[in-house]
């Protein structure tokens, strides 16, 4: 790191060492603290801030991926590279089993975004979780804009809006009772722009389809969806080879992909810069239910 | 870059969230999606205008009411800083989150109607930044356009403010005249006010000075946990894991642990991206120190001749965000740095009045959004400085044992 004389950090070192102070604060604080881990970009930055915050001690908390059985093979390729290099332990939540199972049902349209809630609280109580780390961010959307950084789930896992724990300076309150918990998000205050400066600062490798690369895609509602086995276009749908890339990375029945030439981390921050859609708008069917749809799904426990 | 965080108070009427509005949408943060969502929204709600405030209002039920219920956290950048707004609402019955919007804060923004003058919620706004001594006060008086640009109304509005600020802490106070609605004096300087040799809001947000305002004389350093690998590369590996609260820590330095009171040196500071020479605030970083000595969370890492004092009696300023009151002899967990303990409210000396600053000392509880000074009888001494001090080492937060909800607010000795 550059020590400037005037002993001032840049934005980036600021949210980076506010990251640190939360992810410690949990393990310090929470019995059976674990990372929630998609294999998207956010989650990705959040891993190697734990794995710098206890350097060069293990991180000591499970990585927990909620699978969703529709996945795009590069991200889980990637998931399984990056457990077996930081020697992590890896705890999946199948929703494919749950189906099998019988305890959810798929809705209508194949989408199992709703569904994953029951199978990331059942995978927590299974383990009995106290603490789950995200990698959520404020400026995702508007319900998110409002919820703490240490936000207090109750033993049905729900989040309820209008009764938040204020939360001051930099003291987080991590006190539950028995079969209760902490959902923590280390970085509520990053924008989208600071994650991609900060994977290029530091040299984070992220999966190769956030890059521009060529892929056969159909329009679905105004947006690129990919041709494969779990997004097939409907009948008189034509598909075309486009270059594009992913801004999230989600379930690839709903998660659309945006036309880009941007191939490089140089290309990625210039494109985030001058783009005029949110992320979330721009290529996620989850959140455009309705004006409350990411409100009403984190009341149930979902992300 | 750096980055600046700033806390504004208000609600619809005072231009509030149109100012923030103006802010994101000048800056270019809002996108077209969302400007998009909340133009059908107005729509939809018969509106004929597009409500600003519903960019801000993330909740449901805020939407519903068309008020702000919850702190809202927004961010923007220019090229030369990146923002952090903790958009409040401000009625009295939300006091608690005006407080939790400014205990981080750099710079508040108090937004003053230029036809109505000072109101109570503007002196609350002034009192409250003071409490939580917010480095940097802006008072920018709005609607500007409505008082026909007028100098005199400006001059009037100002020096009321600067009356009640006399018996207030506002170590840095600039007053910008602007209309949020048309966009004078918010990005660019107004050309309907030539009176006014100021420069913008946006401009003083992007170069007021707040480099001066950290704490870099006071070694303050909670140990927030110690990191001990025990693996067969890191066999002897002891680091003392926290985030520096104030001054400037070297490789080398003589230091002293409290509460044992030993002193040792540092070895090395082990930064998130490799070795470092020095640490200080907000850096997280892991120190090493040449002798092993007792240490662990709850403990801070100080100089000999410069420490905090241990203490079991805390006096503070204590703001109650509970609906059932604090009273004496109530119990409650504290939460200090990295310390938890137990306390006992021994006194309640006075309710102040956040409005009119009047010390009510016949008070005998504080109810919810009430601000109180306090006595408290800790179980354990507490590593405390004064909150005018040191923001870190001289607040706390307090927790009900039942609950375990944040309950309330404290800063010591204000």
């Amino acid at each position: 790191m550059t020590q400037p004389a005037s002993h001032a950090l840049s934005q980036l070192d600021a949210l980076e060492a506010e990251a640190i102070h939360i992810i410690r604060e949990v393990v310090a604080q929470m019995e059976r603290p674990a990372l929630l881990f998609s294999g998207g970009k956010d989650s990705i930055c959040l891993l190697h801030l734990a794995i710098k915050a206890f350097a060069p001690a293990p991180v000591p908390m499970p990585v927990v991926h909620i699978d969703t059985g529709q996945n795009f093979p590069e991200v889980i390729e990637y998931r399984d590279r990056v457990v077996e290099q930081y020697g992590l332990k890896l705890v999946v939540g199948s929703v494919q089993e749950a189906i099998d199972a019988g305890k959810v049902r798929e809705a209508p349209d194949g989408s199992r975004n709703r569904i994953q809630t029951p199978v990331l609280l059942e995978t927590i109580e299974d383990n009995r979780f106290d603490a789950c780390m995200g990698g959520a961010r404020r400026d995702e959307e508007k319900a998110r804009a409002k919820e703490r950084v240490f936000s207090f789930r109750d033993e049905f896992g729900q989040w309820d809006p209008r009764n938040q724990r204020p939360e001051l300076w930099n003291l987080y309150n991590g006190k539950v009772h028995p079969g209760e918990s902490i959902r923590v998000f280390p970085l509520s205050n990053w924008t989208e722009l600071d994650i991609w400066d900060y994977i290029r600062s530091r040299e984070i490798e992220v999966p190769s389809i956030y890059y521009a690369h060529e892929r056969e895609v159909f329009v679905r509602d105004g947006m690129w969806m990919a041709a494969n086995e779990f997004a097939v276009p409907p009948e008189g749908v034509p598909t075309e080879v486009r270059m594009v890339r992913y801004r999230t990375v989600g379930d690839a029945t709903l998660t659309a992909a945006v036309e880009s030439q941007a191939d490089t981390i140089d290309k990625i921050i210039e494109e985030t810069a001058a783009t005029r859609l949110t992320e979330r708008g721009a290529t996620r069917g989850d959140d455009r239910v309705s004006e409350a749809a990411m409100e009403d799904r984190k009341k149930e426990g979902y992300f | 870059m750096d980055l600046l965080r700033f806390a504004t108070a208000g609600s619809v009427d005072d231009g509030k969230s149109t100012l923030i509005g103006r802010l994101l949408y000048d800056s270019k943060s809002i996108f077209e999606d969302q400007l998009e969502s909340i133009e059908l929204a107005s729509k939809n709600r018969g509106a004929e205008t597009t409500d600003l405030a519903l960019l801000t209002d993330g909740l449901r039920a805020e939407r519903e009411q068309g008020i702000t219920i919850d702190v809202a956290y927004r961010y923007f950048a220019t090229p030369k800083r990146k923002f952090i707004i903790a958009d409040t609402p401000g009625h009295q019955q939300y006091t608690r989150n005006m407080v939790t919007g400014a205990s981080t804060a750099d710079l508040a923004i108090i937004l003053v109607d230029a036809r109505k003058g000072l109101t109570e919620q503007s002196r609350r706004h002034a009192t409250i930044s003071s409490l939580l001594r917010v480095p940097h006060v802006v008072l920018a008086v709005n609607k500007m356009d409505l008082v026909d640009w007028s100098e005199e109304r400006f001059d009037e509005i100002y020096r009321e403010f600067t009356e009640f600020a006399s018996k207030l802490d506002i170590p840095d106070l600039t007053a910008i005249p602007v209309s949020a609605l048309l966009g004078d004096n918010i990005v660019d300087r107004s050309a309907n006010m030539d009176w006014y040799g100021g420069t913008s809001l946006l401009y003083h947000l992007e170069n007021v000075h707040i480099g001066s305002d950290r704490n870099l004389q006071d070694v303050r350093f909670p140990i927030q946990f110690v990191v001990r690998p025990q693996t067969a590369e890191h066999p002897d590996y002891r680091g003392f894991a926290g985030q520096v609260a104030s001054g400037i820590l070297k490789v080398g330095d003589e230091v002293m642990a409290l509460p044992s009171g030993l002193s040792t040196r540092v070895a090395a500071i082990d930064g998130p991206n490799g070795p470092v020479d020095a640490a200080y605030p907000p850096m997280s970083v892991t120190v090493r120190l040449e002798d092993e000595i007792d240490l662990s969370r709850g403990d801070i890492l100080c100089r000999k001749g410069n420490h905090p004092e241990p203490t079991q009696d805390v006096e503070a300023t204590v703001c109650w965000m509970d609906a059932s009151a604090l009273k004496v002899r109530d119990k409650v967990s504290i939460l200090h740095t990295s310390r938890m303990a137990r306390a006992m409210v021994k006194d309640i000396a006075y309710e102040l009045n956040v409005n009119t600053l009047h010390r009510d000392q016949e008070a005998t509880e504080l109810g919810l959004n009430s601000i109180g000074r306090v006595s408290l009888r800790v179980t354990s001494p507490l590593l405390v400085d004064d909150y005018a001090e040191n923001r870190i080492t001289g607040s706390f937060i307090l927790i009900d044992e039942a609950t375990n909800r944040t309950v309330g607010a404290g800063v010591i000795r204000n």
